[in-house]
């Protein structure tokens, strides 16, 4: 089966290319790209053709932090429904966090993960395994037998490595086995307690707050650690002013530092908590205005190079219930493209720079091969309408979850199609 | 005239002009709680549940009290002995009280928004009976009553606040009313109570007794919880007592006609000297006194009235 895109205007920022360009696609790989293909070269019985008029084609969106909650916490996510939510979100490729149960700390979990997510057969699933076992911050899992079975990079995501001497060894061996430490950086003993961003809405609700501190500082160790061992760190959802300066000023030197931030960072601040909705209880935790303005220009700079949801699924059960008891997450899969348009939308990115952060930055951050139109890859392609305004509804999203403070909000630009491997695995045109 | 509100959540939804009708409507209830027969029939046939999630002895018993001199039926339920125990949610809770249709359900609990939470989930009224460290909307009221009575006015007073301001849902929401009602306020605690950002509130910030309590109008001192020095917030109650407890010395600092409040139960010593506790400025049992007639007020006015 043969696939035309016809029409749309094309934009790769690893070929460099904004044009208006068809595309044609054959078993799963992207064969020819060029001004006007014509039809009557191809045999016409064999082909579909999809007219893409007004609408940009990118790379195959990926998000490189999400978590699918299986195995373990099936009634909030599954890897069939995370992946049929990251297909309807524009995301081709997602790599999902090891803080599942159990913990995918052992080439079964992975290879688990991995059988799944072929029977969902919906977006590339790319597992991160843990760094150490149980992600109990003590001992290290093996890094070897988990990147053959096939984990593309090391995390304990929600439990932060707070030893040290634990932190230099993942560095050490991940990167003479080429794989990323993705690090969640939060200093335990000054979050403790804290339920949201500490500052005048927290004094004002009475709720503990988490410093920015406890943030900057663990940015500050893995840049210590990476500049150190001459390896490499990815810091994970940044949401502070003092991260984004860290980050900035350890690149400027040459520390091999990559960093994301989430959608909810650049978009929410504290003052959304007001009414106490737990669907805006996150960790880290929505920051000032101070912090969204600082995350938006190290967009901006390329302080931080890549866009992830930290799709974080969360059921009634933990979210119906008081702030201080409810589970921390944003379910975010199915709006992170349309809050990230928002960018473009505000003249903070370009519309290439901001697939680049969504595509391009995010595959060679994990070294998978991906991101890219060139002719001979694998045909995975997202068509967005910029301009389409849409309605966010939790109601009808495809994840399991409905924990979205986005809920109701009307939004412009809207993903349209996903094709996965030469597949249509969503459309909605 | 009527509180045009469903709930009363906190002082930071108040405005002047409600908290001046709260006010002169609890100074009428006083008189009824001096009758030989301490009762009248306003709200007959309303029920009203006190539902306790912490441990209180005045709250609660001031809200029956104040429930029972208005001939409402009160039913009383607490943590230990609600289905609480048995691994109830929230929710599932205000949901069954909702449905055995009381009038006024009475809310304190130990997360901050609980009371916003089943605000928002049932059709009765909801009366914050503190949440958390975020408001006590009644105690806050019963000070501005309790000082509205013994100086004649609110506006214009210092008012120094002093204690664990972090921890302390009496300290914000007497901040919010107080200012609201033109006090000048100052909050003062060791730097580890103070909260980010209190300044931002409208009042002075002072690590210093002394400087807090200069010329001060009125003193209210906070309960200090001890187990609080386990998380490093002050070294020790002995170091405590010796820079913040109010004393026969330092209250020579403040006006000559300054008057003391603590919303209790006090520490003997520790934040306050005995002989301060027990001397002719103090206004402690004045304030529990003036509690039932601010509760009654708010119960006649969330469900009575007509």
């Amino acid at each position: 089966m043969k696939l035309l895109l016809k029409g749309g205007r094309v934009i790769d920022p690893s070929g460099n290319i904004d044009a208006d360009l068809d595309i044609l696609i054959e078993n799963g790989k992207i064969v020819e790209l060029g001004r006007n293909l014509s039809l009557s070269e191809i045999n016409s019985s064999s082909i579909e053709v999809l007219d893409l008029k007004n609408t940009i084609i990118a790379p195959g969106l990926i998000d490189m932090h999400t978590h699918l909650r299986e195995p373990g916490h099936e009634y909030k996510e599954t890897i069939q429904t995370g992946s049929e939510a990251a297909v309807a979100g524009g995301f081709t490729s997602i790599a999902c966090m090891p803080n599942t149960n159990p913990v995918n700390d052992n080439r079964s979990v992975t290879e688990f993960i991995l059988k799944q997510a072929k029977l969902a057969n919906m977006a590339n699933i790319y597992p991160v395994a843990a760094i150490s076992k149980g992600s109990e911050g003590k001992i290290l899992t093996e890094f070897g037998d988990l990147k053959d079975a096939g984990a593309v990079a090391f995390s304990d995501d929600g439990r932060p490595v707070m030893n040290s001497r634990l932190m230099r060894s993942a560095l050490e061996y991940a990167y003479s086995l080429r794989l990323p430490v993705i690090s969640h950086c939060e200093d335990l003993n000054l979050s403790r307690g804290g339920s949201m961003n500490e500052g005048f809405v927290s004094t004002e609700l009475g709720l503990q707050g988490i410093p920015n501190i406890a943030e900057d500082i663990m940015v500050e160790r893995e840049i210590a650690l990476a500049a150190y061992t001459g390896t490499s760190v990815h810091i994970a959802h940044v949401s502070t002013a003092g991260s984004v300066r860290a980050i900035r000023e350890a690149k400027d030197r040459g520390v091999r530092v990559t960093a994301e931030t989430a959608p909810h960072y650049f978009t929410l601040t504290d003052e959304a908590l007001r009414e106490f909705s737990t669907n805006t209880k996150v960790y880290p935790p929505l920051r000032s205005m101070e912090d969204v303005e600082a995350i938006k220009q190290g967009l901006k700079d390329g302080t931080i190079d890549a866009i992830a949801s930290d799709h974080a699924p969360h059921s009634s059960i933990e979210k119906d219930v008081e702030f201080e008891y409810a589970s921390s997450g944003i379910n975010g899969l199915e709006t992170s493209l349309s809050l990230s348009l928002k960018l473009v939308g505000d003249g903070i990115l370009t519309l290439a720079e901001l697939i680049e952060k969504m595509s391009s930055n995010p595959a060679a951050i994990l070294k998978i091969k991906k991101g890219t139109l060139k002719k001979g890859s694998d045909a995975d392609i997202t068509v967005i309408d910029t301009q389409k305004i849409w309605t966010v509804n939790v109601s009808n999203f495809k994840s399991t979850s409905r924990n979205s403070p986005f809920d109701r909000w009307t939004l412009k630009g809207k993903l349209i199609m996903t094709i996965v491997g030469g597949e249509i695995k969503f459309k909605d045109l | 005239m009527r509180l045009s509100k469903k709930d009363i959540l906190g002082m930071k939804e108040l405005s002047r002009e409600e908290i001046n009708l709260i006010l002169d409507t609890a100074e009428s209830f006083l008189e009824v709680s001096t009758r030989k027969i301490k009762k009248v029939p306003t709200l007959r046939g309303k029920t009203i549940i006190n539902f306790f999630f912490e441990a209180s002895t005045r709250t609660r018993t001031s809200f029956e009290i104040a429930g029972k001199r208005l001939s409402a039926d009160t039913v009383n339920i607490s943590a230990t002995t609600s289905s609480v125990v048995k691994g109830e949610t929230l929710t599932d809770t205000a949901r069954t009280l909702e449905a055995m249709n009381p009038d006024i359900i009475v809310i304190r609990h130990s997360a901050a928004g609980a009371p916003h939470m089943l605000a928002r989930l049932v059709k009765q009224s909801i009366i914050n009976a503190g949440d958390g460290a975020h408001e006590h909307p009644t105690q806050a009221l019963l000070d501005m009553l309790t000082i509205r009575n013994t100086k004649g006015k609110i506006a214009g007073l210092k008012i120094a606040i002093v204690g664990d301001i972090a921890h302390s849902r009496v300290a914000r929401s007497n901040i919010l009313g107080l200012t609201k009602m033109g006090a000048q306020v100052t909050v003062c605690g060791p730097a580890m109570m103070m909260p980010r950002d209190i300044d931002k509130m409208g009042v002075s910030v002072s690590y210093h007794m002394e400087d807090a309590i200069k010329d001060a109008d009125i003193i209210m001192m906070l309960r200090i919880q001890i187990e609080r020095q386990n998380d490093n917030l002050f070294p020790s109650d002995r170091e405590y007592a010796r820079y913040f407890c109010l004393n026969n010395r330092n209250i020579k600092l403040a006006k000559p006609d300054v008057l003391v409040m603590h919303p209790g139960p006090i520490n003997r010593g520790i934040e306050i000297a005995p002989d301060i506790a027990d001397g002719v400025q103090s206004l402690i049992l004045k304030q529990v006194t003036n509690g039932v007639a601010v509760r009654m007020a708010l119960l006649y006015l969330l469900a009575g009235g007509e």
